[in-house]
């Protein structure tokens, strides 16, 4: 597989991948990419528009608009990789026990019925006007999601897998339960947990923004695309560029996180790699 | 059919009945006191102690369980803490705006969605085909919230073609429908395609083909009658969505709607409007699923139940 054949036969791949790539690079290297200091307030350079050396423009504080997104970024990596990379353990774990274990089924599956019972973003509002706004707390209202999106996705692959033979043959010998769901059970669910987790984190950077830009997520004055945005909303009318670079920077990370997500499941499901 | 459908209203109780469990505990655990919350700061302490006890807050957690259940039962969702009337008004006069966007949005979404997907795949591979792939995939990944501000400063600032926000005329609905239904439509799309495919790839459609009907009448009968039918629980599906995607919209838009209430709950910490939202919400998803299956049923004369 050389380049050449990854770029005829997957581009959009491609493109995904190092989308996700430069996203993950400039929420680590902030400090060093970032040109100016996100925070500094300079009223001189209040709505400034895009020029050599404030790439993006200012905002209605001055602070440069490129350095704030940069630093966006991270906040974007860090509740949205935190709130899947938790919900994936705990839900995954929840669906297995309840796809194994019949006794602990209803409960969890009830609860897990229940939590779904509400599109994502309600559901993160709910966590909100209990625990208030703040990173933490939107973190908790990504989990929220999360926790049972996996734990609905295991339970079914659980089901799917128990009646094979290898299952029953491994029962048989007398490994014990827990051998049995990591060596023998999870290898073969690993591909769609996978995939989900992939098109997950698009969704958490995307329920966290839209959070911000309700006033109900990350607080200011950390920088954040969607908090960035709601500041544009008031300016947009003189001043569309404080509003149209953290979108576009939004749009593209998630986009980027989608094309991978795809080719991971193409890659990945068994079923779609048959067709 | 019948029985079936009164069955499924039966056993979606203990659902709805678990929500409303869920929501009422869930806001116990608030920080704060929600007695001095309804009286406001400036209230004496006499004040406040005269209100916990109206409201019934100075029995124990489980009585005011009952008495939660007692009064829903009987229609009645609390009253707000801001403006001081029942949680149903507050919800009833703007349920209809909600309701009028998410039905737009459904239709709009589920017409252009399986209009593109069957195309895109009658078209598998061609130009078409990966211009409504990338269309999709752009579709599901642009924010909608970024998306109502493009369209506000295209349309309403720069070319004056459409109203900035409101809900008065026909006008004001274009702008809002659109942005809601932009990722449903990317989402339909990729869902219609994917399973066209899957029966243009199936044994009877070669058989017709193979008995020599015309291509156009075995892609009308044969493909998009039988592809349509697993669209109706994604469809459905969406449906819930719009809930969460009204939120946001009638943000942006300024649109006297339920979603935008909640965000103004949410931001005021109104919580027994929060709580009377997130029912009726709850209830609504229960109430499409239920109506997802029987048309399932319709569609699908294999399934009886």
């Amino acid at each position: 597989m050389n380049a050449r054949y990854i770029l005829r036969n997957y581009p959009t791949t491609l493109m995904g991948t190092i989308i996700v790539l430069v996203f993950l690079i400039t929420a680590l290297g902030a400090e060093q990419l970032a040109p100016h200091d996100p925070n500094w307030v300079s009223p001189r350079d209040s709505i400034r528009t895009p020029d050599s050396e404030y790439l993006f423009g200012a905002d209605h504080n001055g602070r440069d608009i490129l350095s704030r997104v940069i630093y966006g970024s991270r906040i974007s990596l860090l509740i949205s990789m935190t709130s899947v990379t938790v919900g994936l353990i705990v839900g995954v774990s929840l669906g297995a026990l309840a796809g194994w274990n019949s006794k602990f089924e209803t409960v969890i599956m009830r609860l897990v019925d229940m939590m779904l019972s509400f599109p994502g973003l309600i559901t993160a509002l709910a966590i909100v006007a209990i625990f208030g706004s703040g990173i933490e707390n939107v973190i908790a209202a990504n989990m929220a999601y999360h926790i049972p999106q996996f734990a609905r996705l295991t339970h079914g692959l659980v089901l799917s897998i128990k009646p094979n033979i290898y299952v029953m043959s491994a029962r048989s010998v007398g490994l014990s339960d827990f051998h049995i769901l990591v060596r023998h059970i999870m290898p073969n669910i690993l591909g769609p947990i996978v995939v989900q987790a992939s098109l997950l984190i698009p969704d958490a950077i995307m329920t966290t923004s839209a959070l911000s830009f309700l006033g109900l997520g990350v607080s200011p004055p950390t920088a954040e695309w969607g908090g960035m945005l709601q500041d544009g909303i008031k300016w947009f009318r003189i001043a569309p560029h404080v509003m149209i670079f953290p979108g576009a920077c939004l749009m593209v990370t998630v986009l980027g996180f989608n094309l991978l997500g795809d080719g991971l499941r193409q890659w990945l499901d068994p079923q779609l790699r048959i067709n | 059919m019948l029985s079936y459908v009164l069955r499924r209203l039966f056993l979606s109780i203990p659902t709805v009945f678990l929500v409303v469990t869920l929501v009422f505990f869930a806001f116990q655990i608030i920080p704060g006191d929600a007695a001095r919350m309804y009286a406001g700061d400036q209230a004496s302490v006499a004040a406040v102690e005269a209100i916990r006890v109206e409201l019934g807050l100075d029995q124990p957690v489980g009585a005011q369980y009952l008495s939660y259940l007692k009064r829903l039962a009987n229609g009645d969702l609390g009253t707000s803490f801001i403006t001081r009337r029942p949680v149903t008004v507050e919800i009833g006069t703007r349920f209809a705006n909600t309701a009028i966007l998410a039905v737009g949005a459904i239709i709009a979404s589920t017409l252009l969605g399986t209009c593109m997907g069957v195309i895109a795949a009658l078209h598998r591979g061609k130009w078409l085909d990966h211009l409504l792939s990338v269309l999709a995939v752009g579709g599901i990944s642009i924010p909608v919230f970024w998306l109502g501000l493009l369209l506000m400063f295209l349309f309403s600032l720069r070319l004056h073609w459409l109203p900035v926000a409101g809900n008065e005329t026909w006008r004001h609905y274009i702008m809002p429908i659109f942005c809601l239904s932009a990722y449903s439509v990317a989402f339909i799309t990729r869902m219609t395609r994917s399973t066209v495919l899957d029966v243009l790839g199936s044994d009877y459609v070669r058989t017709a083909e193979s008995k020599g009907l015309r291509p156009l009448i075995v892609n009308a009968r044969h493909v998009v009658r039988n592809a349509l039918v697993p669209l109706i629980t994604t469809v459905g599906l969406r449906f819930g969505y719009m809930l969460g995607g009204a939120v946001v919209t009638e943000t942006v838009f300024a649109w006297p709607g339920v979603g935008r209430l909640l965000v103004i709950a949410v931001t005021q910490r109104d919580i027994p409007v929060v709580q009377g939202i997130l029912l009726v919400f709850a209830s609504v998803f229960v109430l499409v699923n239920i109506i997802v299956d029987v048309l399932y049923s319709v569609a699908d004369p294999r399934l009886s139940y």
